[in-house]
C-alpha cells in the first residue's frame, strides 16, 4: 500500500499496476487539469507539485523550512513515488471556498500569460513550487525555475513577467497558512509507514516495492534477478510511456537511507546514488565551480529533482552529461551487492554501449568525487542545439594539471563521441608535457581526431562532432590561459 | 548597450491609444458608442486556463462504452503492402476490432483539395509512419499494445528523400507556377552586377502542446457528433461524410478550443477525426483517437522545407534590377495544401522590395516523407527568407550595410508616381508604411550606434562575435483561394439580455473568441461579460473556412458585426417607432439603451423587445471584396491588404562551437486599430519566438531509410524560456489604421510577426560575416543550428583568407 495526501485528503492506494504514472492516475480519476504534452518529461504540461517534510530522509540537504515544494513531471513519475508526500495539482490552488485565484494564477491572468492554455497548468505548478522556495526576479533564476516548461504560443515574455510579479510580492498563500497542519499530516504518514511494511503496490502479477535499507534492497534484487531497480525513473519511465513496456517488479531505491549520503571530507565528495541532482549539484559546484553551468543545463528542475548520479551512471547512456565529468575528475564508483561493497575506478565502469561492470544483483551505492587539487584546472563544456534542457551533441571535460604553464597531467573526457562516455587518451598524451600554447593545442587537436570515430545522428553530424570537440579543447586551453568572454551563456548581458 | 527592459504590464505598453470607452471606431454607425473593442481584455478562458478548468477534447469524460484507438504505422518509407495480419492483435483481451483501408465504406481519402491522402494506406506506402490500420480497444493501453502486434508484410523500395534530387528529376505533384514581369533575362544580362545563390530551409514541426485528438459519438439515423481539435470543423465534417459515404447533414463537428494549432490542425486533424468516426460508425460506440507525441510527429505534416535558387542583377548602389528565382517546396508524399504554400512563398519572395524585372517560379515537389501542410506563414516565411538572403548577398558584395540596401529597394509610396509600387504579381502596394516603420524602429532600437559599437567590440574579440540586423515584413492578407474568404456568424440576444455568440472561427489560443465578443459587445453597446462565446459547431454556422491565413478576426469579426447590427437595427426600428423618436436618437452604450430622453438597462430593452415580438437572433455573412488572381498570367490582386512590421535583433555567436544567443530584440508591428492590444501583442511576441525557433534550434531529421529520427521534444527543440532575449521590446504601431475596410480598421496579426524572426537569422549572418570584415556573405543554412553556424564560420574564415 502507498499513502499520500491528494490536496488535503489522505489517499491509500494498493491495487494499481505499479507501471502507472502519476499523470495517468490523476486523469483516470477525473483530475484532468493536468495535461499530457509528451509523456517523456520534456514539455512540462503535466507538472504537479509534491510537498515533503524538509526533514524527511529523502531530502537530506534541504534547508530549514518545514515544507519542501518540488515540481514533478507527473508523466514520468511512477505512482509509488508519491508515498508519504502531498500531491498538489492545478485544481488545488484556487481558494475552494471563495474561488479566488492563487497569486500565481492571478499573475498569469494579469500578464496575459496563457494563450492556448494547454501548457498553463504546468507553468502554474512550476511557478507555485518555485514561489515556495526562494524566488527572485533575476531572469536567470526565473529561467532555471521554468526551463522544464515549454510554451508554444506566448514566446514566454508574459510568463516571465508573471513570475517576476510573484517573486516581487512573494505573497503568503493558504498553503503557508496551513503549513503546520500539512507538516503534521505528513509526519503522521511517516509514522504510519514506520510502523508498517515497506511501501508497495501490486496488481496483476506486477509489483513495486520501496525497501528502507540497503540490505533489504540488495536482498530483493538478489532474490529476484529479473527485478528492475529504479530511483527517480526519469529514464526508466520512458520505456513505459514511449515503448509500452511493463515491468514485473520495480525496486524503488529512493527511500534507502544509505543511498542518500552526501558528505564532503578533505579530499573527496561522496554522493549517494539516490541523491537527486538538484541536491547534489550545488555541493559539487561549491568545490568545482566549473560544473555549475553543466548542471543548470542538465534537464530541468523537475528532472533534476528526481534524476540521480546513480541512475545516470547505471544507464550508461553515451550522451549522459555526468559520466564524462566523473571520468575527467577521476571519480570512484562504490558498488554494493550481495557480496558487500567494492570500489570501481570510473575508468573501468563503462564496458560498452549502455553496459557497465555492474553484475546482476549489484547496484551503484555512491560516487566519490575528488575535491580539487592545487594546480589543476577544469573546463566543462556542453554543446547542444538549445542551450537549456537539451541533450548534448558533444559534452567535453578538460581537467589539466598545470605547473608554470606546463601541462603536467591531463584527463580529458567526452560524451557524444563514442558508444560510451570515454576519455581521449591520445589527446591527453599530446597535452602532457606541453605548454599552454598554440603548438600544444594543435598537436592535441590532431591527436583528438584519432581518439574517436563519432556517428551522424539527429543531434549532429560526425564531422561537426569531431570539429567541435577540437574547438572545445581550444576553448579549454584559452580558459586555462585566463581568457574570458568565451561563452555565449555568460556573454549575453 | 542600452538599458534592460523593466518588466511592465503588457496593458501599459499595449495601449498606444489608451483605454476607455470613447468612440474610436469610425466604422460604426451613428448613435453607437463602442464598449470593449480596443481594450486589453484577458483571453476569455484565461481564468479557466490557470485553474485547469478549461476542457480540451481529451479532457471530456468518456461515455459509457467509449473505445480508445491506436494507429498502426508503416515501418518503411516506400513500398507495397502484401498482407496485413491482425490475428494476434484481435486476440488481445479488450481489443474490439482492427480496421484497414478495405473497411472504409466511402472514399478512403482525406485530401482537402487534390486526391491522394489515404485515411489508411491502401497497398502503397508512401512515407514512413503512414497509418496502415487502426486498433480499437476498451482502454488506450490495450489499444496501443495491440497495435504493436499487427503484422504488416510490405516490400520496401528505395525512398526518395532528397528535395533537390527530386526537383531535378521532375517529381512535381502540381504543374510549376510562374510569375513574370518585364524581361528578366535581358535585365540580368545588362545588370552592372550579378550574383546567384542557393538557400536550403528546413521544415518545422508545429509542436502544438495538445496533440491531435478527436472523439466521435454515434446518434440516430447514422448521425455522428464529433469533438475535434481542429482549425477546420467544416472540412472535418466534409471528410467524415466522405469516408463514411454520408451527407454532411449527418455529421456535426464541435470545437470548443485547441491546445495550439499553428496550421497543424487545418487539414492534419482529419486522420484522427475520420478514424474515430469510422470506428464509432462501425461499432455504434463512442470512439476516441488521441495520438501520442511520437505518433503525432511521425504521421502529421509540418512546415515545408524549401530550396531556394536565385540569380539577381543589381546596380552599383545595390538596387535590384532583376531577380530570377526557383522556389522549391517539399510537399512530401501528397499535395495536401502544398500548392497554396508554394504560391504564398512566391507572393512573398519580394518582401518589401521592388523587383523591376522578375521571374518567380514555384515548384511543388514530391518526396517519400509525411505530407507537409499549413504552418503559420504558409510558405510566406520561406519565400521571404530567400528574398532577404538576396539582399544580404548584395550588401556584402557592395560593402554596404544590409539595412541601406533594404532601404534602397523598398517599394515606393504610391504618390511618388515612379511605378516602383507594384509587386511582381501585379498588385499595387497601396498601403505602404514600410519606410517610416523601419526608421521608427531603427531609431527606437538605436540601430546605427549599436552597429558601430558592435563592430568595435568584434574587433577586440576573437571567439565571440556579435551581430545585428533590421529586417522588415510585408505580408499579404487573404486566403489565396478566393472562396475561402467568407465567414458566417450567429448572434442571439436572449430575453434576459444575455448574448450568445457563435461564428465559424475556432479558438486555438489566439484570442479570436474574446476579440469577436468585443466586436459584438461594441455593436450592442454592452459589457463583454454579457456575451458568451461558444464552441464552433457546424450545425450552428455552416460551410465555414478554416481558421487560418491570419483571417480569423477579419472574417468572423465582420460576420459577427453584421449579425449584431441586424439585431441592433431591429431593436432600434422598434424603439424609434414605439417612442416616436428619430432612429439616430436610439443609442446603445454603457450597457444601456437611450431612447430620446429615456435610458433603460440593456436587459430591460431585450425583454421588452421580446414581448413586442422583435427578432433577437440573426446570422451575419461576410465575403472579402476586391480579391482575384489569375494563375495563367501569374498576376492579379490576391490580397485585400498588407500587414507590416520590422524588427532589430542582436545576437552573440561563439565562432568555435556555433552556439548562439539572442541578446536583444526590438519589434514594431502594425495591427491597424487593435481590437485587443494585449492579445495582439501576445501574437506578435509569440510569433516572433516561434519564428526564431524555426530559424535556429528546430531541426527535423530523417535516417537514410526515411525513418524520422526527431519524434519528440527530447530531440526536437522548440524555444525554451531561456531563449527569448532579456531586452525584448515589442510595440504595436501607434495610430495605425487599416486602409481596407476591415472590422474596426484592425489588421490580421496571426502570421506576419513570425517573419520578424528573420532579423535574428540575419543578425547571425552579420556576426559570422565579421570574421572576414563583412566582405563575405556567410553561407548560412536554416535552421542556424550550432552546426550550421560553425560551418558558415569556417566557410567565411576560409573564404576571407583567399
Amino acid at each position: 500500500m502507498i499513502r499520500f495526501l491528494l490536496g488535503d485528503e489522505r489517499v491509500e492506494v494498493d491495487d494499481v499496476d505499479p507501471n502507472t504514472t502519476v499523470l495517468d492516475w490523476l486523469r483516470a480519476s477525473g483530475r484532468v487539469g493536468t495535461k499530457e504534452g509528451c509523456a517523456s518529461g520534456d514539455c512540462g504540461a503535466c507538472t504537479v507539485t509534491t510537498v515533503h517534510l524538509a526533514e524527511a530522509p529523502v531530502d537530506s540537504a534541504a534547508d530549514t523550512a518545514d515544507l519542501d515544494y518540488r515540481p514533478v513531471n507527473a508523466c514520468i513519475a511512477l505512482l509509488g513515488s508519491l508515498d508519504g508526500c502531498q500531491l498538489l495539482t492545478v485544481e488545488d490552488l484556487a481558494d475552494p471556498v471563495t474561488g479566488d485565484l492563487h497569486p500565481v494564477q492571478r499573475a498569469m491572468v494579469d500578464r496575459h500569460g496563457s494563450q492556448c492554455g494547454f501548457c498553463t497548468p504546468g507553468f502554474v505548478m512550476s511557478m507555485f513550487a518555485w514561489m515556495h522556495g526562494e524566488p527572485t526576479t533575476d531572469r536567470h533564476d526565473v529561467d532555471t525555475a521554468l526551463s522544464g516548461n515549454l510554451c508554444r504560443c506566448t514566446g514566454y515574455r508574459p510568463i516571465i513577467a508573471a513570475a517576476r510579479d510573484v517573486a516581487t510580492a512573494r505573497p503568503t498563500d493558504r498553503f503557508d497558512a496551513a503549513a503546520t497542519t500539512t507538516a503534521a499530516s505528513l509526519a503522521d504518514l511517516a509514522e504510519t509507514r514506520a510502523d508498517d511494511a515497506a511501501a508497495s503496490l501490486a496488481h496483476g502479477g506486477r509489483r513495486w516495492t520501496a525497501p528502507r535499507s540497503l540490505h533489504e534492497a540488495i536482498t530483493v534484487l538478489a532474490e529476484e534477478p529479473a527485478a528492475t531497480p529504479v530511483s527517480g525513473a526519469t529514464d526508466l519511465a520512458l520505456a513505459i510511456t514511449q515503448d509500452d513496456r511493463r515491468f514485473g517488479t520495480l525496486v524503488d531505491l529512493s527511500r534507502v537511507p544509505e543511498l542518500h549520503v552526501l558528505e564532503v571530507d578533505e579530499d573527496r565528495i561522496v554522493v549517494g546514488a539516490a541523491v537527486p541532482l538538484v541536491t547534489a549539484a550545488p555541493v559539487l559546484a561549491t568545490h568545482w565551480p566549473a560544473v555549475t553551468e553543466l548542471f543548470e543545463r542538465y534537464g530541468s528542475v523537475p528532472i533534476r529533482s528526481r534524476a540521480t548520479l546513480g541512475g545516470n551512471l547505471s544507464t550508461a547512456s553515451p550522451i549522459g552529461d555526468s559520466p564524462p565529468l566523473l571520468l575527467a575528475l577521476d571519480a570512484t564508483v562504490v558498488v554494493a551487492g550481495p557480496d558487500g561493497r567494492r570500489r570501481v575506478a570510473i575508468d573501468d565502469f563503462f564496458v560498452d554501449y549502455r553496459r557497465t561492470v555492474l553484475a546482476p544483483g549489484e547496484l551503484v551505492a555512491a560516487v566519490e568525487v575528488p575535491t580539487p587539487s592545487d594546480g589543476w584546472f577544469l573546463s566543462v563544456s556542453k554543446v547542444s542545439k538549445r542551450l537549456d534542457d537539451d541533450i548534448s551533441a558533444v559534452c567535453g571535460m578538460f581537467h589539466l594539471a598545470l605547473s608554470d604553464d606546463v601541462i603536467t597531467d591531463a584527463r580529458v573526457a567526452f560524451g557524444g563521441m563514442a558508444a560510451t562516455p570515454a576519455r581521449a587518451r591520445a589527446c591527453e598524451q599530446a597535452l602532457v608535457g606541453g605548454r599552454l600554447d598554440d603548438a600544444t593545442l594543435e598537436a592535441a587537436r590532431t591527436a583528438l581526431a584519432d581518439d574517436f570515430s563519432p556517428i551522424d545522428d539527429m543531434r549532429a553530424s560526425a564531422a561537426y562532432r569531431t570539429r567541435v570537440a577540437g574547438n572545445l579543447l581550444e576553448r579549454a586551453v584559452r580558459e586555462a590561459r585566463g581568457e574570458d568572454r568565451l561563452r555565449v551563456t555568460t556573454a549575453a548581458t | 548597450m542600452h538599458d534592460k527592459a523593466e518588466p511592465t504590464p503588457a496593458d501599459d505598453r499595449a495601449t498606444p491609444r489608451s483605454g476607455g470607452t470613447g468612440s474610436r471606431h469610425d466604422a460604426t454607425a451613428p448613435g453607437v458608442r463602442t464598449v470593449g473593442a480596443g481594450d486589453s481584455l484577458p483571453h476569455d478562458s484565461a481564468h479557466k486556463h490557470v485553474t485547469g478548468a478549461a476542457i480540451y477534447t481529451d479532457d471530456e469524460r468518456a461515455l459509457d462504452g467509449e473505445l480508445h484507438l491506436a494507429p498502426v504505422l508503416a515501418d518503411i518509407a516506400r513500398g507495397t503492402i502484401q498482407a496485413i495480419d491482425t490475428t494476434t492483435a484481435r486476440a488481445v483481451e479488450g481489443v474490439v476490432g482492427v480496421w484497414t483501408a478495405a473497411d472504409v465504406p466511402g472514399r478512403n481519402d482525406t485530401a482537402p483539395v487534390f486526391d491522394a491522402d489515404p485515411l489508411m494506406a491502401d497497398e502503397r506506402v508512401s512515407f514512413f509512419g503512414q497509418v496502415v490500420a487502426v486498433v480499437a480497444a476498451e482502454d488506450l493501453d490495450t489499444a496501443r499494445r495491440a497495435a504493436r502486434l499487427v503484422e504488416v508484410d510490405a516490400t520496401a523500395e528505395d525512398p526518395s528523400l532528397d528535395l533537390a534530387t527530386a526537383f531535378e528529376r521532375g517529381d512535381h505533384l502540381r504543374p510549376p507556377h510562374r510569375q513574370e514581369r518585364g524581361d528578366p533575362d535581358a535585365a540580368l544580362s545588362s545588370a552592372a552586377h550579378r550574383l546567384s545563390g542557393e538557400l536550403v530551409m528546413g521544415g518545422q514541426e508545429h509542436f502544438y502542446l495538445e496533440g491531435q485528438v478527436a472523439r466521435a459519438v454515434p446518434g440516430e439515423d447514422g448521425d455522428l457528433w464529433l469533438s475535434s481539435s481542429t482549425q477546420n470543423p467544416t472540412e472535418m465534417q466534409h471528410l467524415v461524410a466522405r469516408i463514411l459515404d454520408r451527407d454532411m447533414k449527418s455529421i456535426t463537428v464541435e470545437v470548443r478550443r485547441m491546445g495550439g494549432g499553428f496550421g497543424g490542425k487545418e487539414t492534419q486533424s482529419a486522420q484522427a477525426a475520420c478514424l474515430a468516426a469510422l470506428v464509432a460508425d462501425a461499432t455504434g460506440r463512442p470512439a476516441r483517437m488521441r495520438l501520442r507525441r511520437h505518433d503525432d510527429m511521425v504521421t502529421t505534416g509540418k512546415r515545408h522545407d524549401f530550396l531556394g535558387r536565385w540569380e539577381v542583377g543589381f546596380d552599383d548602389d545595390g538596387r535590384i534590377t532583376a531577380l530570377v528565382t526557383d522556389l522549391v517546396g517539399n510537399a512530401g508524399h501528397s499535395v495536401d495544401l502544398s500548392e497554396g504554400v508554394v504560391d504564398r512563398a512566391m507572393f512573398h519572395v519580394d518582401n518589401c522590395y521592388f523587383l523591376p524585372a522578375a521571374r518567380v517560379s514555384g515548384h511543388t515537389v514530391a518526396t517519400n516523407t509525411v505530407s507537409n501542410t499549413a504552418f503559420r506563414g504558409f510558405g510566406g516565411p520561406q519565400g521571404m527568407l530567400v528574398g532577404e538572403s538576396v539582399i544580404e548577398a548584395i550588401a556584402r558584395h557592395r560593402g554596404l550595410d544590409p539595412l541601406e540596401v533594404r532601404r534602397r529597394n523598398f517599394y515606393a509610396p504610391v504618390d511618388r508616381g515612379d511605378g516602383r509600387d507594384t509587386t511582381h504579381y501585379g498588385q499595387q502596394v497601396t498601403d505602404n508604411i514600410i519606410a517610416g516603420l523601419v526608421e521608427e524602429v531603427a531609431t527606437s532600437a538605436d540601430y546605427d550606434a549599436r552597429r558601430d559599437e558592435i563592430a568595435a567590440s568584434n574587433a577586440q574579440s576573437t571567439v565571440l562575435r556579435r551581430g545585428i540586423a533590421l529586417t522588415p515584413v510585408k505580408f499579404g492578407i487573404a486566403f489565396t483561394v478566393r472562396h475561402l474568404n467568407q465567414a458566417g456568424a450567429l448572434v442571439h440576444v436572449y430575453k434576459d439580455g444575455s448574448i450568445h455568440l457563435n461564428h465559424g472561427g475556432t479558438e486555438m489560443g489566439q484570442g479570436l473568441f474574446v476579440k469577436v465578443a468585443q466586436v459584438v459587445a461594441s455593436e450592442l453597446g454592452v459589457d463583454v461579460a454579457r456575451v458568451r462565446v461558444s464552441s464552433a459547431r457546424t450545425d450552428k454556422v455552416p460551410n465555414t473556412s478554416p481558421t487560418a491565413a491570419s483571417a480569423g478576426t477579419d472574417l468572423n469579426g465582420m460576420a459577427a458585426q453584421f449579425a449584431a447590427r441586424e439585431i441592433r437595427g431591429a431593436i432600434t426600428t422598434w424603439l424609434a417607432d414605439r417612442d416616436d423618436v428619430d432612429p439616430d436618437d436610439v443609442v446603445f452604450a454603457d450597457d444601456q439603451v437611450t431612447v430620446g430622453e429615456r435610458t433603460l438597462p440593456f436587459a430591460t430593452v431585450a425583454h421588452e423587445a421580446y414581448m413586442a415580438r422583435v427578432p433577437l437572433s440573426s446570422t451575419g455573412h461576410y465575403a472579402t471584396p476586391d480579391i482575384h488572381y489569375d494563375r495563367e498570367t501569374g498576376s492579379g490582386h490576391p490580397f485585400f491588404y498588407y500587414a507590416y512590421g520590422a524588427a532589430v535583433s542582436e545576437v552573440v555567436v561563439d565562432t568555435l562551437t556555433g552556439e548562439m544567443k539572442v541578446v536583444a530584440a526590438d519589434l514594431l508591428h502594425d495591427v491597424g486599430r487593435s481590437i485587443n492590444p494585449a492579445i495582439d501583442l501576445g501574437q506578435v511576441e509569440g510569433g516572433f519566438v516561434q519564428g526564431v525557433g524555426w530559424l535556429t534550434t528546430e531541426q527535423l531529421h530523417w535516417a537514410d531509410d526515411g525513418r524520422p529520427t526527431v519524434t519528440g521534444p527530447s530531440t526536437y527543440k522548440i524555444p525554451a524560456i531561456g531563449d527569448p532575449p532579456e531586452h525584448f521590446e515589442v510595440r504595436l504601431v501607434p495610430d495605425s489604421v487599416n486602409l481596407a475596410d476591415v472590422v474596426y480598421r484592425s489588421k490580421a496579426v496571426g502570421e506576419p510577426p513570425l517573419m520578424l524572426a528573420i532579423s535574428v537569422w540575419c543578425a547571425i549572418k552579420d556576426a559570422i560575416a565579421s570574421l572576414a570584415d563583412g566582405a563575405v556573405d556567410p553561407p548560412l543554412a536554416a535552421p542556424a543550428t550550432p552546426e550550421a553556424i560553425l560551418a558558415a564560420c569556417d566557410a567565411v574564415r576560409a573564404d576571407g583568407v583567399n
